[in-house]
C-alpha cells in the first residue's frame, strides 16, 4: 500500500454548549498521512489549535477500535464517514485526498442534543434500556449454562443483534430520526433467547413508549439506518419488533 | 396495554398505515380488473355491466364505505406520521445522507402520496361524483338494463391531452409509492422471516410496476385510439 | 501492617467457609447503606447491579456518556471457566493451577482457587442475564482452547465476548437503576477520596459536562476503574482509560501492588508513525494458525512474497520447537522484540514480524478439496479454498487489519508487533478485596490479585465478573455488618470541604500553568521513556535513567503545561491533564517497584535476570513477595512485603522448549 500526505480543509461544527448557536468553522491542516486515522487526524488539528491558544474541536471517542461505541461524527453527509460496516474511529484517511474539503457534524437529532462542538448527549438510550432491555434475574439465581438448550440458529441471530454499540448512527442517519433500528436490536437480542421469554410481552411495549417519549420519531423502513450501521445490525430486526408487538397488541388482557 | 396505547404508540400508528395500505392495494386490484374490461372491445358493454354491478349491489356498496374510512385513515395518519416526524430533528444537516443510505422515493413517501390525494380529488370529480350524485349519461345494455355510460365518459374524459398526462404521472406516482409501501406494509406487520420477506419485496416491485401499467394504459388506450 | 485475611483451612474450604461465617447485614439495614462505586466495566457494572439487587443503596459513576462503553467491551478472545463441560479433564483445581503457574508464581494461591470456583457460576449468570454465547447445533455451550493451555475452558461469543459480557453487566446494572436501587453518574470523574476517622465515607467526583465539583457519600467506596497501561501513551487500551481513582486511593493510604507487573500482548498491528494514539489488538487466537517470522538477513528490505521460504526464520518455532508460534504472551512478546532490536525487523518502521496465514490457507484448503471430493486440485484451488476457512474463522479480525493497514492480509502476510495490554499490578487488597484503607475495595484489573507477574488469556473477564458477582455482594456485607450504626455523614463534614478544597486548588494549579507545552506532548514523552526502559525488557541503569527523566518531566509537567478553556466548563484537556498527572507519578513508581524486583518473572523482564538462553529467571528465594507500595511524599514510597505461600502448588521454573 502507497502511503501519501495530503493537505485537507475542514468545515467543522462548533458549538459552544447545549443552549448556545453553532455554525461551521473552517480549519486547514497539513502534511496528514494516509496512514492516520480520522481521529488522529483531528489529534493534529487539535494540538494544532492548543498551541495557537485557540478552543479545540471537542468529540466523543474512547477504545478507538470500534467496539465501544463512544465516537459520533457525521462526515460528509455520512454518520461515521464514507466507509461501509464502519465506525468513525476506525475510518482512516486513505479515504480521502490531497485538498479534499471534509464538512463534519455532530448527529443531529433532538433526542440527541449537542453539548458542545460534536458531542451529543445518548443518555435516551440508556433510559429505553432502563425501561426493559433486560432480563430479570438477580445475581444468584441462574440454573445451569447448559440446562436450556438453544436453538443454534437463534443463538446466532441474537447474538448479530446484540454487536450493536449503540453509537446512535442509526438516529443519525434516519429522516426521522427514529431509535427503532437500537431498539430493536435490544427486542430482538432478548426475544430470540428462551431466557427472555417470560418478559418478552412488556419489554417491547415499554421499550417502545419509552422511545416514543425521547422524542425519537417513527420508523419508515427506509432503510437508511442499516446502511449506516457499523455493525450492519438487520432491518429485519425491525420487523421482528413490529410483530412482537403486534402480538402483544392482539393478546393483552386488558 | 389498552387499544388507546396500541393505536397512539409509534409502533401502532404505523400499524395503522400498514394495514390501511394493504386495503388500499386490494382495492387496486379489484380496480385494476374491472377497468381491464374496456379493453373487451365490445364498446364498453362490459365495462358498463361490471360498473354498474360495483354501484348498485349491496356489498361492494358497503366495502366502498370502508374504502373510503380507509384512505381518509390513511391519508391523515400519513400526514400525521410526516409532521411528527419532521419535527424530530429542528437543526437539520449541511450535507445529506440522500440516496446513499436509502432509496429517494422510500423517503418520499409523503410527496408521493400527496401527488395521489390530488389525483383522487380530480379521479373522484370526473368519474365517481357524476355516477354517485350529480348524475350523467345512461345507456342501454344488450338484456335491456339501463346503467351510466361510464365509458363514454372515459372515452370524453381521456381525449384531453392534459388530463392524460397527468393520469400518467399519477401512475408513476403510485408505482413509486407502491415500490416502497407495499414491502414496508409487510415489514410493518411484522413479517421478518428472511424467506417471505424477499418474497413480498420481488412480488412488490412486480406489483408497483404492472398495477400502475394498467392503470396508466387506459388513458393511453382512448387517447390514441387503440380501443374502439 | 499486611493482613491479607486469607482464612484458615484447606484451599477447598476457604471460600465455603468464609461464606459460611461471614457476618450479614438484614434487608432493612441494607436500604440504609449506601455504596460509591467507580468505574463501570465489568467488575464496576456486575458489582453495583448486584449489590443494588440486595437492597443497597448505591451510586455508580463512569467518565463515558454511558456505563456501556467502558473498556471490558474490547475483550476479543472469550472468559474461561471451569465447567468441563468437553469431558478433557478440566476442573477447579486445573482452573486454579494454570492460573497460578500462567502468573509465574506471583499471586496468591486463595484468592485464584476462589476465582476457580466462581467461574462456572458466571457462565450461568450470564446466559441467564441473555449473553449469546457461541453454541453447538445441539444447542450446548460451544468451548474453544486457548493462552497455551490444555484444556478446551473458554466461552466465547465470536471475536467479542467482552462486549457480551458487559453488556449482560450493563443491563443488570441498568434494571436496577430503573428500580431505583442504583443511580447512576455518567460523564462523571472521581477526582478525590473522602476519608474520616480512617473509612473511606465518599468521593469528590466532577461533573465533565458543567465542570462542576460533586461530593458524594457513602458508607463503603469500590473502585472499579481498571488497570493502566495509559501510562505507555500507546496500548491497548481505550484513550480515556485511567489510574486516576486508584491513584488518588493509593496518594491516600491505599497501598499499591506490584506496580511494574505489565502484559505485553505479542500480536498488535504496529506503530506507523509519531501521529499514533492508540494500538488495535489482534486477538491470541491467531496464533493457532499463523506462523511468526522475519527474514534471515538483516534489514532484508524485500517484499513478503519475494523472499525464499529457506530465507525466513521462523524464530519461534526455532527457539521453543515443543510449544512453537503458542508460547505464552511474555515469552512471544520478547521473542519479537529481540528479533527486531537486531535489525531483522520488517515493514517501513523495521519494528514489526510477520504473521502468515499461507502454510493455513494450504493445510484447511488440502482438508477442504478432499472433503469436497476435488481430486487433484491445484495449488491454486488449494490456496482458495483455504482461504475460505480462514475468512470463516477469522473474518471479523482479517478486515479490521485491512481497515486499519490497508493491507489485505489474505494476499500479504500480517504485520505485527507486541503492544501494552494488561496491567497485572494494581491496589493491593486483601482476600475480601478491601484495600489498606478500610472501606476502600478495589475489584477488577484496578486491584493486583490474581493474576501474578503475568495474566492467562480469557482471565480478565472472568475475575472482573467474580468480583463483582460473587465476591464482593459477601465480602461487603462482613465491613458493612459494623457500620449500620453509623448514619450517613453529612457532605458538608469538614473532610468533604479539605476534600474537595484540595482538588479545586489541582485543578486550579493546572490551568495556572499557562506554559507552552500540550498535555499530549507530555503524554507521549512519559510514554516513550516507559516503553523504552520500563516496557517489555528493562535493566537497573535503564531504570535509574527513568526515574530521572520522569522525576524531570514532572517538574516541566507543572511548570509549562498549557491548557486551554477554563474550569467550569466541558474541558477535555483539563481532564486529561488531571489524568497524565497522575500517569506520571506512577510512572516512576513502577520504575522503582521494577528496579526493587532484582529478577525476572512473567511479563517482568530484568535483562541481568535471564538464564544463558534468554528466558526469565525467577528468584523465588528473595521475591516471592508480593511488592506493596505505601505513598509517603512526592518521590517518596515505602515498601511492604506480602510473603506469598504455596501450601498446594510446588513452583516451578516454566519450560516451554
Amino acid at each position: 500500500m502507497e502511503h501519501y500526505t495530503m493537505n485537507l480543509n475542514l468545515k467543522v461544527w462548533k458549538q459552544k454548549d447545549q443552549h448556545a448557536k453553532g455554525s461551521f468553522k473552517m480549519y486547514r491542516v497539513e502534511n496528514i498521512s494516509s496512514e492516520m486515522s480520522f481521529l488522529e487526524m483531528f489529534d493534529v488539528l487539535n494540538e494544532q489549535l492548543i498551541t495557537a491558544g485557540e478552543d479545540p474541536i471537542a468529540f466523543d471517542h474512547d477504545c478507538r477500535e470500534g467496539i465501544c461505541g463512544m465516537c459520533s461524527m457525521y462526515i460528509n453527509g455520512k454518520p461515521h464517514g464514507p466507509w461501509q460496516a464502519n465506525t468513525t474511529c476506525q475510518l482512516h484517511m486513505r479515504a480521502f485526498q490531497n485538498e479534499d474539503t471534509i464538512v463534519v457534524e455532530p448527529w443531529r437529532a433532538n433526542a440527541f442534543p449537542v453539548i458542545k462542538d460534536l458531542m451529543v448527549d445518548r443518555s435516551a438510550f440508556d433510559r429505553i434500556i432502563q425501561a426493559g432491555g433486560y432480563i430479570s434475574v438477580n445475581t444468584g439465581n441462574a440454573v445451569d449454562g447448559n440446562a436450556i438448550l438453544i436453538d443454534k440458529d437463534n443463538a446466532d441471530n441474537s447474538f448479530a443483534a446484540a454487536m450493536c454499540i449503540g453509537c446512535g448512527a442509526c438516529v443519525a442517519a434516519c429522516k426521522n430520526s427514529s431509535a427503532m433500528l437500537f431498539v430493536s436490536a435490544k427486542v430482538s437480542h432478548l426475544a430470540l433467547l428462551p431466557q427472555g421469554g417470560p418478559e418478552r410481552h412488556n419489554r417491547v411495549i415499554n421499550m417502545i413508549t419509552q422511545m416514543d417519549k425521547e422524542g425519537f420519531g417513527s420508523c419508515t423502513n427506509t432503510g437508511a439506518c442499516e446502511a449506516a450501521c457499523p455493525k450492519e445490525i438487520s432491518l429485519t430486526n425491525i420487523a421482528r419488533l413490529n410483530n412482537e408487538y403486534l402480538k402483544v397488541s392482539v393478546v393483552a388482557e386488558k | 396495554m389498552t387499544w388507546k396505547q396500541v393505536f397512539t404508540s409509534s409502533v401502532g400508528k404505523k400499524l395503522v398505515m400498514g394495514l390501511t395500505g394493504i386495503f388500499l392495494i386490494l382495492f387496486l386490484v379489484v380496480h385494476a380488473g374491472l377497468n381491464a374490461c374496456i379493453w373487451a372491445d365490445d364498446g364498453g358493454v362490459m365495462f358498463n355491466r361490471a360498473a354498474n354491478f360495483m354501484g348498485s349491489n349491496i356489498v361492494p356498496r358497503i366495502l366502498e364505505i370502508g374504502l373510503f374510512i380507509f384512505i381518509f385513515l390513511h391519508i391523515i395518519q400519513g400526514y400525521v406520521l410526516e409532521a411528527g416526524n419532521r419535527s424530530k430533528r429542528k437543526v437539520g444537516y449541511a450535507i445529506a445522507y440522500g440516496n446513499r443510505g436509502s432509496k429517494w422515493y422510500s423517503r418520499s413517501m409523503a410527496i408521493l402520496g400527496t401527488i395521489l390525494l390530488l389525483f383522487f380529488i380530480v379521479h373522484w370529480k370526473q368519474f365517481w361524483i357524476p355516477s354517485r350524485f350529480t348524475g350523467m349519461e345512461e345507456v342501454t345494455l344488450p338484456n335491456g338494463l339501463q346503467v351510466h355510460n361510464l365509458y363514454a365518459l372515459m372515452r370524453e374524459t381521456f381525449s384531453q391531452l392534459w388530463v392524460v398526462i397527468f393520469y400518467v404521472i399519477c401512475c408513476i406516482s403510485l408505482g413509486y409509492h407502491l415500490a416502497h409501501g407495499f414491502q414496508s406494509a409487510f415489514k410493518t406487520l411484522g413479517v421478518h422471516n428472511k424467506r417471505y420477506q424477499q418474497m413480498l419485496s420481488s412480488f412488490g416491485y412486480g406489483f408497483a410496476i404492472v398495477i400502475p401499467a394498467i392503470f396508466a394504459l387506459m388513458p393511453i388506450s382512448f387517447y390514441f385510439h387503440l380501443i374502439s | 501492617m499486611l493482613e491479607s485475611k486469607i482464612p484458615a483451612g484447606t484451599l477447598e474450604h476457604k471460600w465455603t467457609d468464609y461464606k459460611g461465617h461471614c457476618k450479614l447485614v438484614n434487608p432493612a439495614n441494607k436500604r440504609k447503606l449506601e455504596i460509591i462505586v467507580v468505574g463501570t466495566g465489568l467488575a464496576g457494572a456486575s458489582a453495583a447491579a448486584s449489590l443494588g439487587e440486595l437492597g443497597y443503596k448505591v451510586k455508580a459513576f463512569c467518565f463515558q456518556d454511558s456505563p456501556r462503553r467502558a473498556h471490558s467491551i474490547a475483550a476479543q478472545g472469550g472468559i474461561n471457566a471451569a465447567k468441563n463441560y468437553q469431558n478433557d479433564g478440566d476442573s477447579t483445581f486445573r482452573l486454579f493451577y494454570d492460573t497460578v503457574k500462567g502468573g509465574d508464581y506471583r499471586s496468591r494461591e486463595a484468592n485464584v482457587y476462589r476465582l476457580a470456583e466462581v467461574s462456572s457460576n458466571i457462565i450461568d449468570q450470564c446466559v441467564a442475564q441473555g449473553v449469546p454465547f457461541a453454541r453447538e447445533y445441539g444447542g450446548v455451550l460451544s468451548n474453544r482452547s486457548f493462552g497455551g493451555v490444555q484444556v478446551q475452558r473458554t466461552f466465547y461469543a465470536a471475536g467479542q465476548t467482552g462486549q457480551q459480557l458487559l453488556i449482560g453487566a450493563y443491563q443488570a446494572l441498568e434494571r436496577q437503576v430503573a428500580l431505583g436501587n442504583v443511580k447512576m453518574y455518567t460523564r462523571h470523574e472521581m477526582q478525590e477520596i473522602v476519608i474520616i476517622d480512617g473509612k473511606a465515607r465518599g468521593i469528590i467526583a466532577r461533573d465533565l459536562i458543567s465542570g462542576k465539583l460533586e461530593r458524594h457519600f457513602g458508607h463503603a467506596v469500590l473502585l472499579c476503574s481498571g488497570g493502566y497501561g495509559n501510562v505507555f501513551y500507546l496500548s491497548t487500551n481505550a484513550m480515556g482509560s485511567n489510574v486516576t481513582a486508584a491513584w488518588k486511593a493509593h496518594k491516600n493510604g491505599a497501598l499499591f501492588g506490584n506496580p511494574c507487573f505489565t502484559q505485553i500482548h505479542p500480536t498488535c498491528i504496529p506503530v506507523t508513525g509519531d501521529h499514533q494514539s492508540k494500538l488495535t489488538l489482534m486477538s491470541e487466537s491467531l496464533r493457532n494458525d499463523g506462523r511468526i517470522w522475519v527474514p534471515k538477513q538483516k534489514g532484508d528490505t524485500r517484499k513478503a512474497s519475494q523472499i525464499p521460504e529457506e530465507e525466513r526464520d521462523y524464530y519461534l518455532e526455532r527457539r521453543y520447537p515443543a510449544f512453537g508460534n503458542l508460547v505464552p504472551r511474555d515469552v512471544a512478546s520478547r521473542a519479537a522484540k529481540e528479533r527486531c532490536d537486531e535489525g531483522y525487523g520488517v515493514g517501513s518502521s523495521r519494528q514489526a514480524v510477520y504473521l502468515d496465514f499461507s502454510a493455513a490457507f494450504e493445510r484447511y484448503g488440502a482438508t477442504e478439496a478432499s472433503i469436497t471430493g476435488i481430486g487433484n486440485p491445484s495449488k491454486e484451488q488449494i490456496v482458495a479454498l483455504g482461504k475460505q476457512v480462514v475468512k470463516e474463522k477469522y473474518g471479523n479480525l482479517f478486515d479490521m487489519y485491512e481497515k486499519i493497514t490497508g493491507e489485505n492480509p489474505y494476499e500479504v502476510p500480517m504485520r505485527i508487533y507486541p503492544a501494552v495490554h494488561y496491567t497485572m499490578g494494581g491496589l493491593w487488597v486483601d482476600y475480601e478485596l478491601m484495600t489498606t484503607v478500610k472501606g476502600l475495595y478495589a475489584l477488577g484489573e484496578a486491584n493486583f490479585s490474581d493474576h501474578g507477574a503475568n495474566r492467562l488469556g480469557a482471565s480478565a473477564l472472568m475475575q472482573g465478573l467474580a468480583d463483582g458477582y460473587f465476591v464482593i455482594p459477601y465480602t461487603i456485607g462482613n465491613y458493612l455488618a459494623d457500620e449500620i450504626y453509623n448514619k450517613p455523614i453529612s457532605t458538608d463534614h469538614e473532610a468533604f470541604q479539605t476534600a474537595e478544597k484540595m482538588v479545586r486548588e489541582r485543578l486550579e494549579s493546572l490551568m495556572n500553568i499557562n506554559g507552552t507545552q500540550t498535555v499530549e506532548s507530555f503524554h507521549k514523552r512519559l510514554g516513550k521513556i516507559m516503553w523504552n526502559k520500563c516496557g517489555m525488557a528493562r535493566n537497573a541503569n535503564g531504570l535509574q535513567q527513568a526515574i530521572t527523566e520522569i522525576q524531570q518531566l514532572k517538574k516541566e509537567f507543572w511548570s509549562d503545561l498549557k491548557i486551554p478553556g477554563s474550569i467550569n466548563e466541558l474541558n477535555t484537556e483539563l481532564d486529561k491533564a488531571g489524568r497524565v498527572a497522575d500517569f506520571i507519578e506512577l510512572g516512576e513508581l513502577m520504575c522503582i517497584d521494577a528496579l526493587n524486583r532484582n529478577e525476572s518473572c512473567g511479563g517482568h523482564f530484568r535483562e541481568e535476570y535471564q538464564t544463558p538462553d534468554g528466558e526469565a529467571l525467577r528468584d523465588d528465594a528473595n521475591y516471592m513477595y508480593v511488592a506493596a507500595w505505601e505513598y509517603k511524599g512526592d518521590h517518596y514510597w515505602e515498601l511492604h512485603k506480602e510473603p506469598l505461600q504455596y501450601d498446594v502448588i510446588k513452583p516451578t521454573q516454566r519450560n516451554y522448549k
